[in-house]
């Protein structure tokens, strides 16, 4: 296929010749060759993306009839659901699109797990991918206070507190967090300043992301390098074509929750009003924040949870160094293929522990999934790295294809 | 341009290295004292420091009764001790605190408790204020989020938070009214 300054008609020859953006769209998604043996764990990337501009689109609607204000804030919702037209609908589009867009990312992680594509020379894909976990949950978790409703609320209070345990200068920096001496009114309006601002800073990072994705290509199920034109396609139309259907897919699970059970996913107690002198019976984030949850309350000390919270992140960091193995996909490593599956039962196991109430077994459960997590990622994936016996690696990614 | 028109020959790269160190240095520090007034309005303002005190009646508050009243947006139980609940408090050896803190020094008159209403731990409303609300082990409070137990001077004894509950600054400007703040 031929660039668009000799195919296409006089404007967009003009326009190209002056600022070449069709051929750098030409370029990066039409021709980019991409390995040939992509299978469909591959869709979640893009999936994401298309989550990322749905939530902005729908944002940018709400916060029309929305008021960031602890005294109306709660009615306007309440107004966009009944009164705005088709405020309902695109209420419950951007809610369920947050547990959404995590569940897709969470796979798209896991995916990354599993075939190592965190490994070189895509560790600076990786570390801004995490960034962009770490951005979505901020977002998330402000987006959950703008309701203002019970869990609003003292989700808020929890999370702020986090900061309460920096030895010294914890205290001040909740003060400076909330704007005053507990989460009121500048709480909420900041809140929702950054929420407004954050989804674009991920876009932001997302645009890098495939810069450097772009600067490599991806990985493959395989985990080798594409050595020739025998081992890649055209992005256009193999991968826009199978990337669509997997969309059409995922909008049915999508839209099945929209329309059929939009408050499944949520807390009842949050279509509570904020009452900042009464504690709810139970406090629980989002599911999609419940494993790292689970991390804080299994450390029975302020500051320590609080640092083996963000740790559980941090360390993720280092996984391009953690796994020391020079094999990337699981495919090749018959150790690691089935370690790789305790892992991500460890981390639904610490999900599931972080909804319950910490005491008793859940709390120890709690504490085993938190300290094999911690193993799996510090202890085990060096080891592994160093003690594994890899399966031999084909030649290309052609080669077992044209063998049988 | 010539070196000589910098003054020094060949060191001329060396007070140019300088210049724009000092330049860089300058506009970085420049740069942070421009940023201060953005991070500061993000500190308490002044309008909400002025709500920062307020006054109760404590008349009708009867003995054993345990109130709640908002302060700066937070919840402060008064507890009108009884006497069994004040010999527990100072009979507790410090030996057995995490916190330790002898009773006394946490009231004014010791049948008054006035403490913030928040958890030390991560800022939930601990329950006990209510008639028939979970005291906790040591029959004071319960901080129903992480389980926190506080006894009835609100000193923490067990569960995940690091601090007694805190005492404002409060004071009585009579028998019957209480000042907080």
């Amino acid at each position: 296929m031929s660039a668009p300054s000799q195919s296409q008609g006089p404007i967009v020859r003009w326009i190209d010749e002056r600022l070449p953006i069709f051929t750098f769209m030409h370029h990066e998604m039409h021709e980019y060759p991409t390995p040939k043996n992509l299978n469909y764990w591959w869709n979640f990337g893009s999936l994401a993306g298309i989550v990322l501009v749905i939530m902005i689109a729908t944002g940018i609607f709400l916060a029309m009839n929305y008021t960031p204000h602890v005294d109306m804030a709660f009615n306007s919702v309440e107004r966009i659901m009944r009164d705005v037209n088709y405020g309902w609908l695109i209420r419950y589009v951007h809610m369920n699109g947050a547990s959404m867009f995590f569940l897709v990312v969470y796979i798209h992680i896991f995916r990354g797990l599993y075939y190592g594509s965190y490994k070189p020379p895509r560790e600076l894909l990786w570390w801004l991918g995490l960034v962009i976990l770490l951005l979505m949950m901020a977002t998330a978790f402000m987006g959950y206070v703008l309701p203002w409703g019970q869990m609003s609320f003292w989700g808020a209070t929890v999370i702020t507190n986090l900061f309460s345990a920096i030895p010294g200068v914890g205290e001040p920096i909740v003060t400076w967090l909330w704007g005053g001496f507990a989460v009121d009114n500048p709480t909420l309006q900041r809140f929702f300043s950054l929420h407004y601002l954050l989804p674009f800073v991920i876009v932001g990072v997302v645009v890098l992301h495939l810069v450097a994705l772009h600067t490599h290509g991806s990985n493959n199920p395989l985990g080798i390098d594409a050595k020739s034109d025998k081992d890649t396609i055209p992005f256009h139309p193999y991968y826009t074509v199978k990337d669509s259907f997997g969309l059409a897919v995922f909008l049915i699970l999508y839209m099945a929750f929209v329309f059929y059970a939009p408050n499944a996913l949520g807390e009842a107690e949050n279509y509570v009003p904020a009452n900042p002198l009464q504690t709810p019976a139970e406090i629980v984030p989002e599911w999609y924040l419940l494993p790292f949850y689970a991390i804080l309350r299994s450390i029975p000390d302020k500051l320590g949870g609080v640092i083996a919270m963000f740790g559980a992140i941090f360390v993720l960091f280092l996984l391009p160094w953690l796994d020391s193995s020079k094999v990337r996909s699981a495919k090749f490593r018959p150790i690691y293929k089935q370690v790789f599956w305790i892992f991500l039962a460890d981390c639904v196991v610490l999900g599931w522990a972080g909804a319950q109430k910490p005491e008793g077994s859940a709390l120890l459960i709690g504490q085993l999934a938190t300290a094999y997590y911690f193993f799996h990622l510090l202890i085990l994936l060096p080891l592994l790295g160093k003690f594994e016996k890899t399966r031999p690696l084909p030649q290309s990614i052609s080669e077992p294809v044209l063998k049988s | 341009m010539t070196d000589t028109a910098h003054g020094h020959g060949e060191e001329g790269e060396t007070r140019r290295d300088f210049l724009a160190l000092a330049g860089a240095a300058l506009g970085a520090a420049g740069a942070g004292l421009a940023i201060w007034p953005l991070i500061d309005s993000m500190n308490p303002s002044k309008d909400v420091l002025a709500l920062s005190s307020i006054e109760v009646d404590i008349k009708p508050i009867a003995l054993g009764q345990r109130i709640t009243v908002k302060w700066r947006g937070k919840p402060v139980f008064i507890d009108h001790r009884t006497p069994e609940q004040i010999s527990k408090a100072s009979a507790t050896p410090m030996a057995d605190l995490k916190d330790p803190q002898a009773d006394k020094a946490r009231v004014k008159k010791p049948e008054w408790l006035v403490m913030v209403g928040v958890c030390t731990h991560l800022g939930c409303v601990p329950l006990g204020q209510k008639v028939g609300q979970p005291r906790g082990d040591y029959g004071g409070w319960f901080c129903p989020c992480h389980g926190s137990h506080y006894d009835t001077s609100g000193r923490i004894r067990k569960g995940p938070a690091p601090k007694n509950l805190e005492v404002p600054a409060y004071s009585f400007l009579n028998d019957t009214t209480l000042r907080i703040g």
